[in-house]
């Protein structure tokens, strides 16, 4: 199994064989992002613009003005700080076919410590009009979504891991935007996830299921636009939800989930699993994961939490 | 080949319109930056009016420019009503509400290359356009018009030190030189020193001249064209508020919304109709 920045690198090489219009950014960090990959097959059509976020960002805006499909890249904490000047002033403003290719989502640059991870990111790029928000959370979702991402007109952030996540998909499934798919049924509760959430989810759901707990698993690949649909049918279906994210609980996947539901009239109990409002520390992955209580236990305790409300 | 004494004098003559009218579409919405459009007149209009390749706005292979300086946005539509792009009668429209022409540039207003207006990214996104029309064969050329006070921004030093390692030699920058921003000149709020030291040093081929003298200004973007070994930049000495003598130079008018009486004795020095 790939690291989904591997996958995410061999799939921007994979699309510019029959792309002549993409072209890939990096601000000096392509041996991590794994945009370096293209660069080496693409030399002529790979761009390192050096530490300069913002400057990286407007330049593929330029780029996009004149029909090119510009992918950048960088930490995502980075992209969605330094360049958002440019995705919001520019890109998104102008509806310009800029993909954001935002690496080391979440905690997954673990050690590196809280300047490193990316936990407002999602809740940054959802609020901009035009950008679309897809977060992929296995080796098939990552390498279609960001064929997808290319063949949108206008600009889409992808959330991508540093890390290895389970498969979950075969080859072959179509990932489409605006749709969430369930990846396990039941008919206590829906955990909503995105990412490596989602495995999580399955891991808290498989461990409920002893307590004769019955959890529905989605898999919300697109956060913006969000899948409604399949949202309001949970929640009429399970009767109560909790979302899962690696982000924090304000202006996430929770905060979309809750949007849409509130907004469709069918609110129903539930509860945010996500990093609360502080800013997390170094450590190893998985032990950052469940100091903060997003690995399956957070996801049980919330699921236990939310079936406690529901009339 | 160098630009006729005539046709000097009639893109003079269009400069002095289009001051009139811009001034008098800030005038009338009581908003906007009249400073640093009427600095920027000359260079605009002697750009877009005799040099760009611009037939039409939709044109993949027109020269591009990106007005980096987004607040000087009504000198450039009243240009894209001269080139046909807009309704001859929107400039009563600036700023107002359902309008094609918002107070800085959208790309809703047909012409309108790239949104501006958050200084500092218009270089870096003319940087993105040099490069995306050289990959695709064209020839057009890119103008990013830059303001002065705009050179504080970090982004513009980014794209300074990425131009040139790209050899990027159909991209030009003309700095917008009047000396004053928004509180005060240059100096006070931010020296921006030896600037053409600097832009040479960052490996731009680094031309000077008056920003308000055509002639001077026409060769100065021939000398850009005729560059091949990177990208230039034009630094345009020009006077804030210029054509207007009580506006000229004074931060006060970077913008500040015209008074009648203000008003009345601009459109006298410029043979503009007063209300």
């Amino acid at each position: 199994m790939k690291a989904i920045r591997e996958v995410y690198g061999e799939a921007l090489v994979e699309l510019a064989k029959d792309n002549d219009k993409i072209l890939v950014l990096d601000a000096d960090l392509s041996g991590s992002t794994k945009s370096g990959m293209f660069g080496k097959a693409y030399p002529e059509r790979f761009f390192n613009m050096g530490i300069a976020e913002s400057n990286m960002v407007a330049t593929a805006a330029g780029m996009a003005s004149c029909g090119m499909i510009p992918f950048v890249n960088t930490f995502a904490v980075f992209l969605t700080t330094l360049g958002l000047i440019s995705a919001r002033g520019q890109v998104c403003y102008g509806n310009l076919n800029v993909k954001f290719g935002g690496a080391y989502c979440g905690m997954s640059d673990a050690f590196d410590g809280s300047t490193h991870h990316a936990c407002e990111d999602i809740a940054v790029m959802r609020t901009l009009p035009n950008m679309r928000v897809l977060v992929p959370s296995d080796t098939a979702s990552s390498k279609a979504l960001t064929r997808v991402a290319a063949e949108l007109e206008g600009p889409v952030y992808l959330r991508l891991s540093r890390d290895v996540y389970p498969d979950l998909y075969s080859e072959d499934e179509v990932f489409e935007p605006g749709k969430g798919k369930i990846v396990r049924d039941g008919t206590d509760v829906t955990v909503v996830a995105c990412g490596i959430l989602v495995h999580k989810a399955l891991e808290a759901a498989e461990k409920l299921a002893e307590e004769g707990i019955s959890v529905r698993v989605v898999d919300m690949l697109s956060i913006k636009p969000i899948d409604r649909e399949l949202l309001v049918r949970c929640a009429e279906e399970t009767g109560c939800i909790v979302s899962a994210e690696e982000h924090s609980i304000y202006g996430g996947l929770g905060s979309a989930v809750a949007e849409a539901l509130a907004d469709a009239g069918v609110p129903v109990p539930m509860q945010f699993v996500g990093i609360q409002d502080v800013f997390t520390e170094s450590g190893p992955y998985a032990q950052l994961l469940a100091k903060y209580g997003i690995d399956a236990e957070g996801v049980a305790v919330a699921v236990r939490k939310a079936l406690s409300k529901k009339k | 080949m160098s630009i006729t004494n005539a046709r000097v004098s009639e893109l003079e003559e269009l400069c002095r319109k289009f001051r009139v009218d811009v001034l008098t579409a800030i005038h009338g919405i009581q908003s906007g930056h009249p400073g640093g459009s009427l600095s920027v007149c000359e260079i605009m209009t002697l750009l877009m009016q005799e040099r760009m390749n611009l037939q039409r706005p939709d044109d993949p292979a027109r020269d591009r420019l990106v007005l980096s300086k987004g607040h000087a946005a009504p000198m450039l539509y009243r240009n894209l009503i001269e080139k046909g792009f807009l309704p001859a009668d929107c400039m009563g429209s600036l700023r107002r509400i359902d309008s094609l022409l918002q107070g800085h540039p959208s790309v809703h207003t047909p012409g309108v290359e790239i949104p501006a207006g958050p200084l500092g990214l218009g270089l870096s996104a003319a940087q993105g356009m040099a490069i995306a029309l050289r990959a695709q064969g064209h020839t057009s050329r890119v103008w990013a018009i830059l303001g002065d006070g705009e050179l504080d921004e970090g982004c513009i030093w980014e794209a300074a030190m990425s131009a040139p390692k790209f050899g990027l030699n159909n991209l030009c920058a003309i700095v917008d030189w009047n000396g004053v921003q928004l509180d005060g000149t240059n100096d006070e709020v931010m020296p921006l020193g030896d600037l053409a030291a600097k832009w040479a040093a960052f490996g731009w081929n680094v031309i000077e001249c008056g920003g308000h003298d055509i002639a001077a200004l026409d060769a100065a973007m021939d000398a850009a064209e005729a560059y091949v070994n990177g990208p230039s930049v034009i630094l345009a000495k020009t006077v804030k508020g210029k054509g207007v003598s009580f506006m000229e130079g004074k931060a006060a008018w970077h913008g500040k919304a015209i008074d009648a009486e203000s008003f009345a004795a601009a459109m006298k020095e410029l043979g503009g109709a007063a209300e």
